[in-house]
């Protein structure tokens, strides 16, 4: 036997999509937060409705590690499609919890693993009638079961079953009843606890467990945002579910219970760009949220944006490409195509979130940076940040905090004004000065263009105008540079001989992974970028390095590339560490890619 | 060049109750080609938005690409446009009326833009009811690349390079009405005394207005065998009645002949009034307006004036039930719920 893992484990759930095993699984998920133990559940689910194999990987670590970890130490299995992969994935002295209803053919057994049979099913049926009731409630029998075998406190649960069913008071007793019949059956039929278990901590703090699409929704909602205009599309479709939820309750007229928001389901992903940026030009803060392939379409109005300079706030949660890939599977996979979404050279601002606190204070900056930089803002977050919940430093606003609408006109400043050209670089950094329709009886009208124009706004094709426009463009680009939040550093200075570098969700594992490694006496300086354009401190940081491991979460090194493109560092220099399976990148997969990176 | 716009204003040019003569509604000087139909339905806007006292200021223009959705450039210089991307004007009249409800907003269109790249947005803004002056300049080709056929050219028409179109035509007018637009006219860019009075009713529709405007391309599109040519339309145009738009306050000034009046009342009061001349027609019932237009398809007519129209509607905002203040004026002690509230969520994720 391996020795007791008190708070440091992996459990799994197998389970079949469409039979309410997801409640089940975060009650028990949730129960160990509630417990003080840091947790991070990954849900890892199909593209379909009902009936296909889903699984849901939670990890429990004292120490406050969030990145996945390979090896399963306790598999729940639920699923007869997906068992002998499920039996496969459990390590060496691990558990393997089934439904013993029906006996476990032979090709299932495994010399090296430990087999727990309870009979689920039959549980159920004796228990309950309803044949709807009977499946969910086979689920709530083995977190029962697990909350003995485990150690998990029976009053954490109940109380959050109270929560759970506030006002469906009449649902409490059931769930409780179904707790307790797989409690009783571990208590008569097995030795318990188990070697693996939790133990109540005081880990978690002020930490509260939420997912980053909701903090998107909820930094849209703080940030002033009243025009939401979407399409559906895994996995980004809940920031718009949130901000709905929470329009409804935080942003109806006290007075007249009319709505300070508008939100608007388009026809598609073209048609939300496009509302986006007509509500953003009229002067109201607006967003929409879509994936890689909603991007795709997207790009011409991206484009526009940018040549013609208007706010735009775009959340990406990327997943899987290319084409439809594996739509309900995460990467970091759209880094170019965002960068330089649209025809022409045209280059946007990226920022990458990397847990939900972060969500949150970016989407609700990146409406200050859009207005402030009259430019799209493409959040950078994925389906494992989005869709997942994460622990997550409570979200933090400060009242004293404003709206910052950048260089807009007020009529009173028109009016003083001698002459107005939208385009003209009044400020030398590059950024002009805007005009919202209908505010002034004859001064600061324009028409607005994809079409090259001067600055005054006219179209033309003269050359020498046109380059004076796109030069501005970049002057505005380099100011922007000064803006974007700097990279988060490791270290107080840049010391050792290499450094890797890493962003949005690949920092969970990539945190750990240095931590192991410099458990081994090796040593590296770490940054976490968020966001493009690259400032000063990125470049020193890459330049006063040997090597830099660029971890990221896609085939083609796309961030690596980036990096070449628009810094020109030296490509030798770069080690890619990467993976692109669709899972979330793990902290033994980075320790090993740079340990052989090291030796080379 | 249309036409050289000269410096000289005739010092008693009638003026507008805000003290504006017409060419205060002008914009800036046309690129278009001498004669196209599109120069002629600007001059239209300009003349309507001078007759209905309208603040330049309180327009927006908006466009996608083609020798028609260069127009907003062409007149209200005093109005902010937006000459956005082929095909997708809706979205972007969608989104600007959705941040102001306060001003009035005129979409401009060709049958290019519409009826193929931009037929998907067209379709669902009629849906959405959204309060705009959508009109398309229809010439049954695309001007700005060079003639080729459109969606809206009708089969067997003729273009220039003798090409004769050989699939069936959308007819947008009817489709608006199918898809429940609120107000629906066709008209003809040379019949500018039907023209005029038909985009002011627009203008002061409060939901969605269509105009179907045809609109010769001189260049492309004017020959023998089109029949979206100067000589083609003329001939074959008939009109379910003439229109006289009478705003609130006004004096009817033309005298009609008893009987034959209809009058509609508008939202705000005002008054549509319609010299029927198609029999059999009510505009404001749906199945006699598409049963004109097709009895009219049928003696080889284009049937034109008001169509269809519904005064009482609700429009996005009233479906989405939007604050009255315009959403763009609303400050963040309207919007930020601040931090004692944010306690409370971080809460319920505890
Ligand atoms: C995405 C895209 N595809 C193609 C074009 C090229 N293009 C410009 S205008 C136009 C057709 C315009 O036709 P219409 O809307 O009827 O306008 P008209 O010029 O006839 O007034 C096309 C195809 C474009 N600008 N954008
Ligand atoms: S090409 Fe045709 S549509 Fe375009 S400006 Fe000339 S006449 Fe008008
Ligand atoms: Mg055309």
């Amino acid at each position: 036997m391996n020795k007791a893992k008190i708070n440091d484990f992996v459990i799994r759930f197998a389970n079949v999509n469409g039979t309410g095993s997801a409640s089940a699984n975060a009650l028990f998920m949730k129960s160990i937060f509630r417990m003080g133990i840091p947790v991070t559940p990954k849900n890892i689910f199909p593209s379909n409705i009902q009936g296909l194999p889903t699984w849901y990987e939670v990890r429990v670590s004292e120490k406050g590690y969030l990145g996945r970890r390979e090896g399963i130490d306790f598999m729940v299995c639920v699923n007869p499609q997906s068992m002998s992969e499920d039996v496969e994935s459990v390590r060496k002295g691990g558990y393997f919890l089934y439904d013993n209803s029906k006996p476990l053919h032979e090709q299932y057994i495994r010399e090296d693993i430990n087999y727990i049979g309870i009979p689920l099913m039959e549980l159920s049926n004796n228990a309950f009638t309803d044949p709807r009731l009977r499946q969910l409630f086979k689920n709530i029998i083995y977190v029962g079961a697990l909350s003995a075998f485990l150690d998990i406190e029976f009053d954490v649960l109940v109380s959050m079953l109270g929560e759970q069913f506030k006002g469906k008071e009449k649902l409490i007793e059931p769930n409780i009843k179904a707790l307790k019949l797989g409690v009783d059956y571990v208590h008569k039929n097995f030795e318990y606890p188990l070697d693996i278990r939790v133990e109540r901590r005081d880990a978690v703090g002020e930490k509260i467990m939420l997912d980053g699409n909701t903090a998107c929704a909820l930094g849209a909602i703080y940030g002033g945002a009243t025009v939401a205009a979407w399409y559906p599309i895994t996995p980004s479709t809940s920031v718009v579910d949130a901000f709905t939820k929470y329009a409804k309750t935080l942003r109806v007229d006290k007075e007249t219970g009319k709505n300070n928001f508008a939100i608007v389901q388009a026809e598609d992903e073209l048609a939300a760009i496009g509302m986006v940026i007509g509500a953003n030009w009229n002067g109201a803060r607006s967003f929409t949220a879509t994936s890689g392939p909603g991007v795709s379409l997207m790009n011409e109005f991206l484009g526009l944006a940018y040549f013609a300079e208007i706010p735009t706030v775009l959340i990406n949660v990327q997943r899987t490409g290319p084409s439809t890939g594996m739509p309900t599977r995460t990467q970091q996979s759209d880094i170019l195509e965002a960068a330089y979404a649209s025809h022409g050279d045209t280059k946007h601002i990226l920022l990458f979130p990397a847990s939900p606190d972060e969500c949150f204070e970016m989407t609700a900056e990146s409406f200050d940076l859009a207005e402030q930089f009259q430019t799209p803002v493409i959040l950078m977050t994925d389906l494992d940040l989005g869709m997942n919940d994460h622990v997550s430093d409570p979200l933090k606003w400060d009242d004293k905090r404003q709206y910052d609408h950048g260089k807009v006109l007020s009529a009173e400043e028109l009016d003083k004004l001698e002459n107005y050209g939208r385009y003209q670089d009044t400020d030398g950094d590059g950024v002009p000065y805007r005009t919202i329709p209908g505010t002034h009886e004859t001064k600061g009208a324009f028409v607005t263009r994809g079409t090259s124009r001067n600055e005054q706004a006219v179209y033309t094709e003269d050359g020498d105008a046109y380059k004076r426009n796109v030069d501005r463009l970049i002057k505005k680009w380099n100011t922007v540079k000064t803006r974007v939040p700097e990279p988060e550093f490791f270290q107080e200075k840049n010391e050792s001989k290499n450094g890797v570098l890493f962003f949005g969700t690949s920092a969970y594992a990539a945190e750990e992974a240095i931590e192991l490694i410099e458990a081994e006496g090796l040593e590296l300086d770490a940054m976490r970028v968020k966001a493009f354009p690259f400032g000063r401190s990125f470049e020193d940081f890459i330049d006063s390095h040997e090597k830099v491991f660029v971890i990221e979460q896609n085939r083609d090194a796309q961030f690596r590339s980036l990096m070449l493109i628009e810094l020109g560092t030296n490509p030798e220099k770069l080690i890619s560490v990467l993976n692109y399976d669709g899972t979330p990148i793990t902290a033994d997969n980075i320790l090993n890619q740079i340990k052989s990176g090291l030796e080379e | 060049m249309s036409y050289v716009r000269s410096t000289f204003r005739h010092p008693n040019l009638p003026r507008n109750d805000l003290g504006f003569t017409v060419d205060y509604y002008e914009g800036s000087l046309s690129t278009l080609c001498a004669g196209c139909g599109h120069d002629s339905i600007t001059a239209s806007i300009a003349q309507a938005c001078f007759e209905l006292n309208i603040e330049p200021h309180k327009v927006a223009k908006l466009s996608g690409i083609g020798c028609s959705s260069k127009t907003p450039a062409y007149f209200l210089s005093n109005s902010h446009g937006f000459n956005s991307v082929h095909g997708r004007m809706p979205s972007i009249a969608t989104g600007a009326n959705l941040a102001n409800r306060d001003l009035i907003y005129l979409g401009i269109s060709g049958d290019g833009d519409t009826a193929s790249i931009g037929m998907g947005q067209f379709v669902h803004v009629i849906r959405r009811n959204l309060n705009m002056v959508y009109i398309v300049m229809n010439n049954g080709c695309y001007g700005l690349t060079k003639g080729q056929d459109s969606a809206t050219a009708d089969v067997g028409s003729k273009n220039k390079s003798g090409n004769i179109n050989i699939y069936e035509t959308i007819d947008l007018a009817s489709l608006a009405i199918e898809l429940g637009a609120t107000f629906v006219g066709q008209s003809f860019s040379g019949d500018k005394d039907q023209l005029t009075p038909l985009i002011k009713a627009a203008m002061n529709h409060p939901g969605f207005a269509f105009l179907n405007i045809i609109s010769p391309c001189v260049t492309f599109n004017n020959n023998a065998g089109s029949t979206k040519s100067y000589d083609y339309v003329r001939e074959h145009i008939e009109a379910t009645a003439t229109v006289d738009f009478v705003p609130i306050r006004k004096e009817i000034k033309t005298e009609y002949e008893k009987g034959t009046i209809q009058v509609i009342k508008m939202h705000d009061g005002s008054e549509m009034r319609l010299n029927k001349l198609a029999e059999d027609w009510d505009p404001s019932d749906k199945f006699s307006a598409i049963n004109a237009m097709q009895n009219a398809k049928s003696r080889d007519e284009i049937l034109t004036g008001l169509l269809y129209m519904n005064p009482e509607c609700d429009d996005l905002h009233e479906l989405l039930e939007t604050n009255e203040k315009p959403l763009n004026s609303l400050s963040k002690a309207d919007l930020c719920p601040g931090a004692e509230v944010l306690k409370e969520i971080n809460e319920s994720f505890g």
